[in-house]
Formats: C-alpha cells, structure tokens, sequence
C-alpha cells in the first residue's frame, strides 16, 4: 500500500471513530435529558420522596444538595486560598515544597469512596458528629480541597510579576501586595476554578453515603433556626442529597416508580453541572471585563 | 529620643501584617497536609488491625478466594479471602482501559490533527462537560441500558464484568480524551512542519511524529484514566452484581473492592472482624491509588529527559 493511500485510509478510520465517540457521547447525554426533561415538573422539584409509592419529588434531596454544596465551599474556599496563597506566593523552591505538592496530588487522585470511608471513621465517629450535614460538608471539603488549591494557584501564577513589582514599590508588604493586588487580579479565573469544583460537588455521592447519611427527614421549611433539628438550616440532620437519592432508590428497588424519579433527578443533576459549566466561563468573562474595563 | 527609639526598634504595623498572613496561609497549607496523614493514619490503623489483632495471614487475605467475614471457611481460618474483589478491580480496570484507549487517542487525534477546527468547537467542550458528569448518572444509565442489553446479547444476568467495564468506558472516555488531546498540543509545531517538509503525507506525520513525541503524555492520560476507574465505587457497585466470588467469566456477578465497601461498611460493627476486614479493603485501594500516582510521576519524569535529549 503506498502512502497515499495509506494516508486517507488512516483518515477515514479516525473520522470514523471520532464520529463514534461523538455519537457515544452525544447518545448519552440525549438519553439523559429524553428520558428525565418530561419527570421534571414544579412539583418533582419540591415535593418530598416517598419510599413505598409512586409520585415522590426530589423537594429535599434538592435543597440538601445546594446547601451542602454552600457549606462545602464556605469551608474549603478560605483553606485553599490560604494554601494556594503560600503554594505560589511564599513557598521556596526546594525539596520540601516538593512533597507538599506531592502530598496534594495524592489527596486529589485519592478515590471518593476512600474519602468517603475516612469522613465516616474521623466525622461521623471520633468527633461524634453522626451523620449530618456537617460530616458531609467536612468530608466533601476534604474532596475539594487539592483540586480548589490547584485551580487557585494557577490563577495566582498566571498573574504577570510586574503587578507584584508594581505593589512593592509603593511599599506594600508581600502580604499586602497579594491581598490588595495578586488576588483581585486573578479573581475572574479563580471564581470559574471555584464553580466548576462546585459542579463536581454537586454530583458527587461515594463520599456522602457514610457520611451526610442515607436519609432525609421531613424539613419544616417554615422554621429557619439553624438549631431545631427540623429546621432546613440545621447543621446536625442526615441530609440525602440529590446524587445519593439516586443511587439509593436503585439499589434498594423498593420505590415503584424509582426508573422515573432516578431519570428525573439525573435530568436535573446533568442541568446543574451544564448550568455550572456556563456560569464558570460567562461570569470569568463578565468579571474580566468589569475589572480590566475593556 | 527614647520614644524614637522604641518605634524604631519595634516591628512596624506592616511587617507585624505581613507575618500574620505568612502564617495565615502557611497554616491553611499545613491543615490540607495533616488531613492527607489523618487519612492514611486512620484508615490504615483500622486496615491493619485485621492482619495483627485479628491475626489474619495477609497471604491468606490476598490470595483467599471465600469472602464471608464472621464466619469460618472450609480451611478452618475466617473466610476473609479478598481475591475475587482484587481480580474485579483489576479485570474492571485494565478491560476498560483497553477498550477506551483506542478510542480516546483517535478521537484525540481527529481533534487535534485532523480536524482543529471542528475539535475546538464541538469535541473539546463536550468531552471536557462529560468528565463533570456525575458518575451515579452513569451508573443509573448502565443500569437502564448496558445491563439489558449485556443480557440480551451475551445471556447471564446482565450484572457482571462486561457491564460495569462498558459503564467505565464510557466514563473514562471524557477523560483520557482530553488528556491525551492536551499531551498532542502540547507536541511542538515545528516538528510537524519539519516531517510535512520531507514530504511525509499527514497520517506518516502523526503516526512516526506526532503520536511518538506525545507519548509520555498520553500514557499519563491511560494511566490516569486506569486510577480512576479503580476507585470509581456506586457506578460499578450498581451494574456489577457485588456477588464475592471469583469472576468465570465477563457475564457472571462478581464484586470489586470499591463496591463490597460501599455495600459491606453500614452493616458491619465497627472493631469486629467483618469490620475490619473491610478496611483492609479500603486500604487496597489507598495503595493502589498511591502506585498509579508513583507511576504517573515515573512517565512524567522519563518524559521530560526524553524531551531535554
């Protein structure tokens, strides 16, 4: 065969399983959304599950995942903008911080069950917190902490020396040159690293199994004292989130009309993260504009 | 003179600023290091306890082929053989690496090569939406429609091997996609100016250029695609059937480590013997986890020398 031929042969064969993939994928989602956009209704969205009859909503599981998701971020946020901070800003070059980004890279390639599982054994049990929200917070923080630190102190990097240069000769101090100048710079990339790690919190459910619990207590939406335990804002309640329902309601196969409500709340999951995804890239372009007024 | 003195001698406002901060962030840094040894602390402490306070042979626990804690086997010893749950992971592993490998790197290339423009605009975001899908959406899929057609197709059941390594196909396909996609930009234009130069036709180019010069990445993106689906644990444990024994063949219910614990830790009693055993599950999968990171640091090392030659 000459190499021509050999040339468009190869080329017809990576076109064909491009086109493929593309198919594979796009059949995926396709089935998502065909199969769960007709379950969602306002009613899906804020009724209660029920366990043994056909008709239950995801109205708990929702709010459980987003408050979660709150609780998350507000805890691991401030962390890993401190250690992105040092990471990029003050760590010398040598062996030592080496292993400190070593030590992360094995955090973040650690799997959520096993993050899950260490939540369990150090929340749930040695701090006798049970399975709560804030167990679940505490363990999805400890799932989101490498990667927020690794999309933090890539923005921080990314911005250009002569911003800090610029800051030390008005006699700022590093701390403040970073403070007042390093970060609001790289605010716009580290606000889509920020949402799109919250898109992976939303979805995530291996980690909250044994630790934010299996069950999700009727909530009085009525009673916003964050310390009744019926209370939507207590930190203390088991809380199902969106992601665990769905794995739940197919394992135990008790829920008549569970093929229904899971199709729904994967339509709903998948909207979330496709709603992430947008939000990340328009409000990183929208917070570039506004702060370099182009 | 003394007041001059003193303000002289003193930290000033700033300097005492700039330390509080130092230490702020060093702390936040410290915190994510310790919360990396607590985990390996704890769930080894409990991993371990099997082998020395339950005194189970650690060959009899990886080689043992009978998983049912509490109870005796048929040697006499507790049945704590973990194998048909390691050879799962792995079989689970390695069939769905393979499969998708081909499929990523041609999709990768198509993207890059061939056709860049149609890569940037449709391929790229797509593959880079689906890693975020979540991944009981892909279990809840396998369940409605990998698992029928498993047993439409090749008989059984439905749950087995073949099911849970066409839903981690799937799954892992966004991923090494895109990895590999990066590792071929990554490969300098020049060296494919200079093949084109020779007359090399393109697909002589990305075979005998291209591709060789992006392997180091594209192993990092198999590698790292391979750790993943050793770790995924709800979408395997749904579609596997997360029956302890040893795999006959790709359609029978088998287990693997992820989804016996996710099954198993609920029900046990935390410090017996069933408990424990799990953990030793758990701790598995914390060193596997530690040599597919040890291994992808290997390529990315003997790529970097390959490259500086």
């Amino acid at each position: 065969m000459n190499a021509k031929r050999a040339d468009k042969l190869a080329t017809g064969i990576l076109y064909f399983v491009a086109g493929l993939v593309v198919l594979i994928l796009v059949a995926l989602l396709g089935y998502i959304l065909v199969q769960g956009v007709p379950e969602i209704s306002w009613h899906f969205l804020t009724s209660p599950a029920l366990a043994f009859e056909a008709g239950g909503g995801i109205g708990i599981q929702l709010f459980n995942s987003f408050y979660l998701l709150f609780l998350a971020l507000l805890i691991s946020l401030p962390i890993s903008l401190g250690a992105g901070i040092y990471l990029n800003e003050y760590a010398p070059q040598n062996t030592l911080t080496g292993l400190v980004r070593t030590t992360i890279e094995i955090l973040s390639s650690l799997p959520s069950v096993v993050v899950g599982l260490f939540g369990y054994l150090f929340f749930v049990v040695q701090f006798k917190l049970g399975f709560s929200i804030l167990s679940g917070a505490f363990a999805l923080t400890v799932f989101n902490l490498p990667i927020l630190t690794r999309s933090i102190e890539e923005a921080l990097a990314n911005i250009d020396d002569n911003q800090r240069e610029a800051g030390y000769a008005l006699g700022l101090s590093r701390w403040e040159t970073v403070t007042k100048i390093v970060v609001p710079a790289a605010l716009p990339s580290i606000i889509t690293g920020v949402v799109l790690s919250a898109g992976r919190i939303f979805g995530e459910a291996a980690a909250l199994i044994y630790t934010a619990g299996q069950s999700a207590p009727a909530l009085n939406f009525s009673d916003w004292n964050p310390f009744n335990i019926s209370s939507p804002l207590s930190p203390m309640r088991p809380a199902e989130t969106l992601a665990v329902h769905i794995w739940k309601i197919n394992s135990e196969g008790i829920m008549p009309d569970a093929k229904a409500v899971s199709a729904g709340a994967s339509a709903v999951l998948i909207i979330a993260v496709l709603l992430f995804n947008f939000l990340a890239r328009w409000l990183g372009k929208r917070l570039y504009k506004h702060l370099t007024a182009e | 003179m003394d007041k001059i003195r003193a303000s002289l001698l003193k930290k000033s406002v700033a300097t005492k600023i700039e330390r509080r901060g130092k230490i702020l962030s060093l702390s936040c840094l410290a915190l994510i290091i310790v919360v990396v040894f607590l985990i390996f602390y704890f769930v080894a402490s409990r991993g371990l306890a099997t082998f020395f306070e339950n005194h189970i042979n650690l060959w009899q626990f990886l080689s043992g082929t009978q998983w049912n804690p509490g109870t005796t086997g048929t040697n006499g010893q507790p049945a704590v053989g973990a194998l048909p749950m390691i050879v799962g992971s792995f079989l689970i592993t390695i069939l769905s690496a393979l499969i998708a490998t081909p499929f990523a790197i041609g999709t990768a290339v198509f993207m890059t090569e061939i056709s860049p423009k149609r890569g940037a605009q449709i391929l790229r975001p797509v593959t880079e939406l689906l890693v975020g899908i979540p991944s009981v959406v892909y279990g809840f899929i396998g369940l409605q429609v990998v698992v029928p057609f498993v047993r439409n197709t090749f008989g059984g059941s439905g749950y087995g091997i073949l099911s849970g390594t066409f839903v981690l196909f799937v799954m892992i396909l966004p991923t090494v996609t895109s990895m590999s996609a990066d590792a071929l930009n990554a490969v300098p234009r020049y060296y494919r100016e200079a093949s084109l130069a020779l007359g090399a036709t393109r697909w002589q180019t990305i075979y005998k250029v291209v591709l060789r010069a992006a392997i180091p990445g594209m192993l990092t993106a198999i590698v790292f695609g391979m750790a993943r689906a050793f770790g995924e644990a709800l979408a395997v444990q749904m579609v596997i059937g997360n029956a302890t024994l040893l795999p006959q063949n790709l359609v029978s219910p088998a287990s693997t480590l992820t989804s016996i614990l996710t099954m198993g830790i609920g029900n046990t009693v935390m410090g017996s013997l069933q408990n424990n055993a799990l953990w030793s599950l758990a701790m598995i999968l914390l060193l596997m986890s530690l040599v597919f990171n040890l291994v992808i640091r290997y390529i990315g090392r003997k790529g970097k020398l390959n490259n500086e030659r």
